[in-house]
Formats: structure tokens, sequence, C-alpha cells
């Protein structure tokens, strides 16, 4: 047993998700089953574990990485910083740490890319950034990548991962639900196409608006997606929760997901997708072409 | 009293439920029940009324009052089929150019393996996304407790009131004390924190009015009082909402919530 680990600061982990142990920065270990790889062959196995298929915790720039074409993103509205709307005790630092933790100023990383080479409106939330809890700028820059897709007729690929609501900044929070939504709403109505990625964990506030919003939602294999956390509902209700509840599987069997996607084919998911919705909404411009 | 004192006032169960509103503000209410899809959650109640010699479709979350009621109402905390219901009623106005008015009392939607199971993520989701374009003028009012997303989803109008004592709040005060201080005790704090009070989300913009409550509300004559004024309050609101042309209804509500946030832009 390494010592040192034992003495470690707890990290930030996600309820029910899974840590990713900090080693030497080439050295990865599988949250799953515990072996050590280095980068490259955990990356050429699309962030899987090769022995077990667990799934290292992937962050929003990684995400990206891993479903645009390369070199293809660019990013909207980088510079978008929180402000402490309360002043919330403890939250200016909590914010300062988080962004130093993953060097982004918020928990979304939003913008347009090309992914099979059609063209996309796509944002990746940021499991590391206050463990992609949403306040005013994650609402914000999704609204604003919603207006943007609507404005030009893009589809929108959405990769959520969060905790919900971010209680620092209370009910201006729990607004952004809504305006989200509205911007979701107002892109459908537009005829725009919306692709959503959900994987671990999804749950609360994030689930109740945009996460369930797509025209296909999807999830990553064992994603834990909900409303309430499985800590408060075991409290609620005292008993145990049946195995798999709140997981991928569940969701799909409940009638909630079209369908669970394999991380190793979720780039080719998302271009067959893009295809057949033709970037939603261009068909118009698509048939002037032709004259 | 301090902020959390008004929680706990709105919990106390010393104030009307929302059934004394429909039965106090409206005449001829008939109820009208299920979502058509799994059942009929007594969380949520809903049907037609008249506001005077308006029809109205009121919905309200109600808690109960003795315990076989509390039970019977699932205390206020509505499933993902309460909210679907809600929904159905809510369209069914639009259809039939009826204003809404929406009745908000929740420690929060339900949290139970039967909601996971029946979606209560997406139930409430779908109230947001369809309230927000409903072609017919909504008005919800926070009366005790507004418990986040439960709350929400019943609560994308054009315009939100609030009692004086209500609360309205991402996360209950008990819930993000123990989140973030692990000390549920820790509770009052964290409702100063939350700023969750009428006065606070008055002056964020969150709310369009806060509505003065009597001292006592089982003195009868106070009471009558409250009520009157509110029926008053509420006739006056929903005239011009609906004279309003329902694309600018529509593009009020919509920026009423984008205008919502405030951010920073660090240029380096």
């Amino acid at each position: 047993m390494d010592l040192k680990a034992l003495f470690k600061k707890a990290g930030n982990t996600l309820e029910g998700g899974v840590r990713i142990a900090k080693k030497r920065s080439s050295t990865l270990s599988c949250p799953r089953c515990g072996s050590e790889y280095d980068k490259e062959s955990v990356l050429k196995n699309h962030w899987a574990c090769p022995r077990c298929g667990g799934y290292f915790r992937m962050s929003a720039r990684r995400r990206l990485r891993f479903l645009c074409d390369t070199d293809s993103f660019q990013e909207l509205d980088r510079d978008m910083a929180s402000k402490d709307i309360l002043n919330f005790p403890g939250y200016s630092e909590k914010l300062a740490g988080a962004a130093e933790k993953c060097g982004q100023k918020e928990g979304v990383l939003c913008g347009i890319c090309k992914i099979g080479g059609q063209d996309a409106c796509i944002f990746a939330m940021e499991p590391d950034f206050m463990m992609g809890s949403m306040g005013s700028v994650v609402g914000e820059k999704i609204t604003r990548l919603f207006e943007y897709a609507t404005e030009r007729h893009l589809p929108v690929v959405g990769c959520t991962v969060s905790g919900g609501a971010r209680m620092q900044e209370g009910i201006v929070s729990l607004m952004q639900m809504a305006k989200v939504s509205g911007a979701v709403k107002r892109h459908s109505d537009s005829g725009g196409f919306y692709l959503t990625i959900i994987t671990n964990p999804t749950t609360g506030g994030v689930t109740a608006s945009f996460a369930m919003l797509g025209d296909v939602i999807v999830a990553e294999p064992g994603a834990l997606i909900g409303f309430a956390g499985p800590r408060v509902i075991e409290q609620t209700i005292r008993e145990n929760l049946p195995k798999g509840f709140q997981r991928s599987d569940f969701l799909l069997s409940h009638g909630f997901l079209d369908a669970v996607v394999p991380r190793q084919e979720l780039k080719d998911f998302v271009e067959k997708m893009l295809r057949i919705h033709g970037e939603a909404g261009r068909q118009g411009d698509a048939q002037h072409d032709n004259f | 009293m301090t902020i959390f004192e008004k929680i706990q006032y709105t919990r106390s169960g010393k104030r009307p439920t929302a059934a004394a509103y429909i039965d106090a503000l409206f005449t001829d209410f008939i109820q009208l029940h299920g979502d058509r899809r799994f059942g009929d959650d007594n969380a949520v109640i809903g049907g037609i009324a008249m506001l005077g010699n308006t029809p109205i479709t009121v919905i309200g979350i109600e808690k109960g009052h003795d315990t076989k009621d509390k039970i019977q109402h699932n205390f206020g905390q509505a499933n993902p089929e309460g909210y679907r219901k809600a929904l159905r009623l809510m369209k069914q106005a639009e259809k039939f150019h009826r204003p809404v008015i929406t009745f908000v009392d929740t420690a929060g939607a339900y949290c139970g393996i039967g909601a996971e199971e029946r979606g209560q993520g997406s139930a409430i989701a779908e109230n947001l996304y369809e309230m927000m374009t409903l072609k017919t003028p909504i008005l919800s009012i926070i009366i005790g407790e507004g418990g986040s997303g439960g709350a929400l989803a019943l609560a994308v109008a054009d315009a939100v009131w609030m009692l004086e004592n209500a609360y309205y709040s991402v996360v209950s005060p008990e819930g993000c004390a123990s989140i973030l201080w692990k000390d549920p005790a820790k509770a009052d704090e964290a409702a100063q924190a939350l700023k969750p009070d009428a006065g606070n989300l008055y002056e964020l913009g969150i709310i369009e009015k806060i509505i003065a409550e009597p001292e006592d509300f089982s003195a009868d004559a106070e009471k009558n009082l409250f009520f009157h004024t509110l029926q008053k309050d509420l006739a006056d609101a929903i005239r011009p909402l609906q004279g309003m042309q329902t694309d600018t209804l529509l593009t009020e509500r919509y920026d009423k919530f984008r205008k919502v946030g405030a951010y920073d832009r660090n240029h380096h």
C-alpha cells in the first residue's frame, strides 16, 4: 500500500463517481480495477481500461478532443468567469481553486467544431470544476451556444457530467435550468437537432433540464443518471437501493434513453446522427445549392 | 424573523395550503385528475375555476393538513406523474386560451425509487421546456416552500409572486449545510447565505411581487382580507397579460429568465 496516499487529502469525488488517483503524470490507474497504465495506452483505447473496460474520467478538453475532428474546435465565450453574486461564504476561494485545478475559468466548454466533416455546436461539462455544477456562467454559456446554433441552423451536441445546480449561487443557479431549457426549446422549434450524451455522473438540476431534452439522448455505459442522488434517496426511504439503480441500463429499460453507446463507438455514433439529420435546419440551404 | 425562522414557519402547518387558496380565490372549481400516462398524483391538485368572470386553469402543490391527509398528498412532494398532470392541464389551458395560475408549496420533488424509475428529471425538464413557450399567460405564486426544481417545474411564468414569509431556493438549508459544511445543524447559516427569502429574491429580480401576509392566518378577519386583496391583485394582473399579443408574451417570458445571471469577463 502506498503510505503517502493514506495521508492525501480526499479528492473531489462526485456522488457515485470514480476518482482518478493522481500518480506520476504519465501513469494512470483504472478507477474500476486499479490496473496502472501509461497515458498513451489509455489514450489509444479511447480512454477506457484495456483490461476491464472501465472508463477513466474525461476532462471537458479531452472529451472534445475525442469527439471533434482534429483541430476543428473553436471555443466560444472562453473568458466568461463566475462572480460571487450572493457573497456566499467560501465561494470565491472555491472558484479560484477550481480554476487552478482544471485550468479553465468555468465548468463548461462551448464552441463550434466539425465532427466527421460536419459543422456542429458542441459543449462539454467539466467534472473537476466544482463537480460540474451549474451556476450563472455554465447556464449563460450553454444558452448562448443554443442561441448561436439557432441563428446559424446548426445542430448541438452536448456532453453532460454534473452534480446539478450550484448551491453557492442560490436561486440564480436554479433559474439557469429554466433559461437553458428555454433556449433548447427555441432551437428545437426552429428545427435544430440536439444530441445529448450523458456521462457519469449527471444528477440534479442538469438531469432535470437540458440533459433530458435532447431529440436523441444517449449515455455511456454504467453512468449514474438521476434527479435525486442515491444517498439522498436512501436516506429518504431508509432502504438499500437495488443493484444498477440509476445506471445507464436502468434508464434505458425505463424508457429514458435512446441508446447506451460505448465510448469507443461514440464518435462514429455522433457522426452518423449528424449525417442523418443533415446538420438539421440546413436542408433549405442545401436544396438551394442544388440549383 | 430570521430567514431560517421564516423557512420553519412555512413548514409549520399554520398557513393555508394550495387547496385553501383555490377555495378562497375562485368559484366553481372543478378538479381534474390524472396525467393520462401512469396515474393521479395527489401531491398536485388542479382543474378549472372562475376568477370573477374569467375561466382559469389552477394548479397547486398540496401538502394536506392532518396526518392522513398529508400522507394522501405525499406531504406535498410530487412524483413525475404530478408534474405530468400539471403539464397536461397547462396544455389544455393553452388550447382553450385560459390563463394558468399555480400555487407552489413544496419541500421539493419526491426522492424515491419509483420517482426515478418514472423519470423525475425528465418530467421536470419537460415542464420547464414546454412552459417557456406555452401560448397562454402563466402566473405563479410561491405560497410557502419553493423547494428547488420541484418548485420551478410549476413556476416558469410571466409573473412570479411570493408571500412575504415564503422561500424559494436551489437547495434546502439543511441540505446545503450538510453538503458544504458536513453539518446539518448549520442550516441557519446556510439559510442566510442562500438568500432565499422574498426580499432578497425581489432584489435579485427573480420575483415581481411580494405579497403581504397577515400576522396570523388563524384569525378569520385578517385571512379574509388577505384573500380578498390577493383576488383583486390577481384579476388586475391577469387582465393585461390576457390582452398581450402571444409573441410579445412569449418573448417577455423568455427574456425574464434569459437575463438571470451575473458574470465577469476577464481579459488576459
